[in-house]
């Protein structure tokens, strides 16, 4: 277990906006079932290589352990989105009442603190909701219309039922064939080379 | 059907029972959900659609009217302020909580049952808050005005009271909106992608593929996907308790009677989910029949879903008994007339219809016989939200009519025009509803497939029932044991 969490510390590239030069983009192959799919990712980290990843329709428990994959820094973005966003309403308020504002109301002091605490809660929330949702998506490196896994036709599959493990041709330790074989080897139903 | 469904709920010995019946496969699902987008619309489909689009027209001419004569067309008048359309405000608010509450603080608590109905509560949620921020927007009477409520420099130097319970609602019920949308938006890409690749014709792999935005299911992609989700609903979840705590502090931060009360946040809140469920119920009997997605929305769901009604309702019961009790207590003789006239006053039909429905009618749900009959769910579920409606009528409209000198006394009668506005919120809500059953995948896919045993790699049975054959069930050839 502990030999596991340290495997997943390891350094994996983040998602990157480029693809790979050519003249391929790599291989592409399908499995079967998530049990295939989790063992074959298992082994290709174990292989060595960086470059690659996994497409499956859901979110397969464990998968990113079996692919060496870092915890997402998302929660980090989120917290100084949403304290931002705090310190904004707050100060809002403040700015308004003892500043550009000044309004006697019931006889409480300009700076009453207390009432400003539901709009510093909300708009906390608004801005870590906004800093989660962009967040994803420029980890994720989207939107992004078009990728060369667009080509393959069974990799249509991939938001209905259909597992696949892709290798980009860039890694290091990428060949054509021997890559091909090493998938096949472990249990692939089809395997495709893509162009880029 | 029957029998597996009876089966389901009936035999406690074989432990945690599956939450999707027929032991489908992945694909199976994604046909189940995608498929009736994909048809033409079922005559059925229109059979609800133009109704509600005829009620979207009423509200149109009802609001354009408004704003070309002014509130008076409304019955509201001193004594009595606040009425019909406060009473909507607050009542489409509360329906939207049940949406968040399903797909924020059960996901929060790992209920995987939630997983066939969070995207219509989710998509329910948005159109309630629509209906919601309908009412205070037309209510303040001088719309062309409506934006002071917002913090916007302006030629005049003039800003918003920060420190008034009215300006936070506008605050919390608009982040409410966005956070909601965020939320829903975000589980819908995935599944968005299922529409892309299955879209045969063009403009339907373009409209598809736009929204979903090239999402291709990498693991990499998942790995932040499920962290964004996870802290969405971290952020939600306080967010959905404030909303509604906030709009009962319109009213519990004024001075009067009969709403100057400390138990107003968490009694609004239950009252919230407690009518949010019993819409998601009616949404949800009719949309599993007319989509034919029983084996995906089960009777399992409406127990789990009619026993949280039960307790919510319970909890707004209690907090009855427990504003009359203080009123008491208080030995303030303004508190304790205003709840001795809510109860035997000229609004005492009011109350008791209130008390009817919501405190006695849920009662039925302690025997699981009412809670598994569809037919009891539907009627319940409809009497509930009338009962719910009747909540907030009974707290802003008694509370007002009898002011502190006799002098000052007033009946409310609704005007053609209130009610107009009541339906016609009703026909937003249902339209963009159709709308949305009709466009967008209703279930969440990519959130239902991991429910289903061959999603697990390890094949662990666990507390899960373990599916005999499994492998089989993967290759797409559903066994029967697989159904027990």
């Amino acid at each position: 277990m502990a030999f596991d969490s340290l495997r997943s510390l390891r350094a994996m590239p983040l998602l990157v906006n480029q693809l790979p030069p050519g003249p391929y983009y790599g291989i592409l192959a399908e499995f079967a079932t998530t049990a295939d799919l989790y063992h074959a990712c298992e082994r290709v980290r174990d292989a060595g290589f960086t470059r690659w990843d996994a497409h499956t329709p859901f979110p397969v428990h464990g998968l990113e352990g079996a692919m060496g994959i870092r915890r997402s820094p998302l929660p980090w973005i989120v917290l100084i989105a949403g304290l931002t966003g705090a310190a904004f309403g707050f100060g809002l308020q403040w700015w308004v009442h003892a500043g550009a504002y000044p309004l006697v109301i019931s006889g409480k002091p300009y700076f009453s603190w207390p009432a400003y605490i539901p709009i510093t809660f909300e708009l906390g929330v608004l801005f870590g909701a906004l800093g989660a949702v962009l967040g994803m998506l420029g980890l994720n490196r989207l939107p992004m219309h078009y990728h060369p896994l667009f080509q393959s036709k069974v990799f249509e599959r991939v938001t209905d039922d259909a597992f696949f493990i892709s290798i980009e041709s860039w890694d290091p330790r990428f060949d054509a064939s021997a890559t091909r074989t090493l998938l096949e080897s472990l249990g692939a139903r089809s395997v495709e080379l893509l162009e880029s | 059907m029957a029998q597996t469904e009876a089966e389901l709920l009936n035999n406690p010995v074989a432990g945690r029972p599956t939450l999707i019946l027929r032991s489908p496969d992945f694909h199976s699902i994604t046909e189940a959900v995608a498929g009736p987008v994909e048809r033409p619309a079922p005559i059925g489909w229109w059979l609800y659609f133009i109704p509600a689009l005829a009620l979207l027209g009423l509200l149109g001419v009802a609001v354009s009217w408004l704003f070309w004569e002014g509130i008076g067309i409304w019955g509201l008048n001193v004594p009595v302020g606040w009425a019909w359309d406060i009473t909507n405000f607050v009542f489409w608010v509360g329906i939207g909580h049940a949406g968040t509450l399903i797909s924020a603080i059960l996901f929060l608590f790992r209920q995987k049952w939630r997983t066939s109905i969070n995207r219509s509560a989710e998509a329910m949620t948005i159109f309630a808050v629509m209906c919601a921020l309908l009412f205070p927007g037309i209510h303040v009477g001088r719309v062309w005005v409506a934006y002071w409520m917002f913090p916007i420099p302006n030629q005049m130097s003039v800003w918003p009271n920060f420190r008034s319970p009215l300006l936070w609602d506008v605050f919390a019920v608009s982040v409410y909106g966005t956070v909601s949308v965020l939320f829903w938006y975000v589980g819908l890409i995935p599944d968005l992608a299922t529409m892309r690749d299955r879209a045969k014709t063009r403009t339907r792999k373009l409209a598809y593929g736009f929204f979903a935005l090239g999402w291709r299911g990498s693991v990499r992609q998942w790995n932040h996907y499920e962290t964004a989700y996870l802290v969405l609903a971290a952020l939600a979840t306080p967010l959905v308790l404030s909303v509604h705590s906030v709009v009962s502090m319109d009213f519990a931060v004024s001075v009067l009677p009969g709403w100057h009360t400390t138990i107003f946040p968490p009694y609004f809140v239950a009252g919230a989910i407690f009518s949010g469920f019993a819409m998601v119920l009616t949404l949800m009997v009719i949309c599993r029949t007319a989509f034919r997605l029983q084996h995906i929305i089960t009777l399992l769901h409406f127990d789990y879903m009619a026993k949280i009604m039960l307790v919510t309702g319970t909890m707004v019961g209690f907090a009855y008994a427990t504003e009359f009790f203080t009123s008491w207590y208080s030995g303030n003789p303004y508190e304790g007339f205003t709840f001795m006239n809510r109860a035997g006053g000229p609004y005492a039909w009011a109350y008791w219809t209130m008390i009817s429905c919501n405190v006695i009618s849920p009662q039925i749900f302690w025997f699981k016989k009412a809670r598994t009959s569809i037919p009891i769910l539907f009627v319940l579920s409809i009497v509930i939200n009338i009962g719910m409606w009747f909540e907030r009528f009974v707290i802003i409209v008694t509370s007002l009519h009898r002011d502190f000198l006799p002098s000052a006394w007033g009946y409310f009668t609704p005007t053609i025009w209130d009610v107009s506005c009541l339906l016609g919120s009703f026909g937003l809500f249902f339209t963009m509803f159709c709308l949305f059953v009709r466009f967008l995948p209703m279930v969440a896919t990519s959130e239902v497939k991991t429910v289903l045993p061959e999603a697990n790699p390890h094949g662990h049975a666990g507390a899960e029932r373990e599916v005999k054959g499994h492998r089989a069930a993967v290759h797409g050839e559903p066994t029967p044991e697989g159904a027990s």
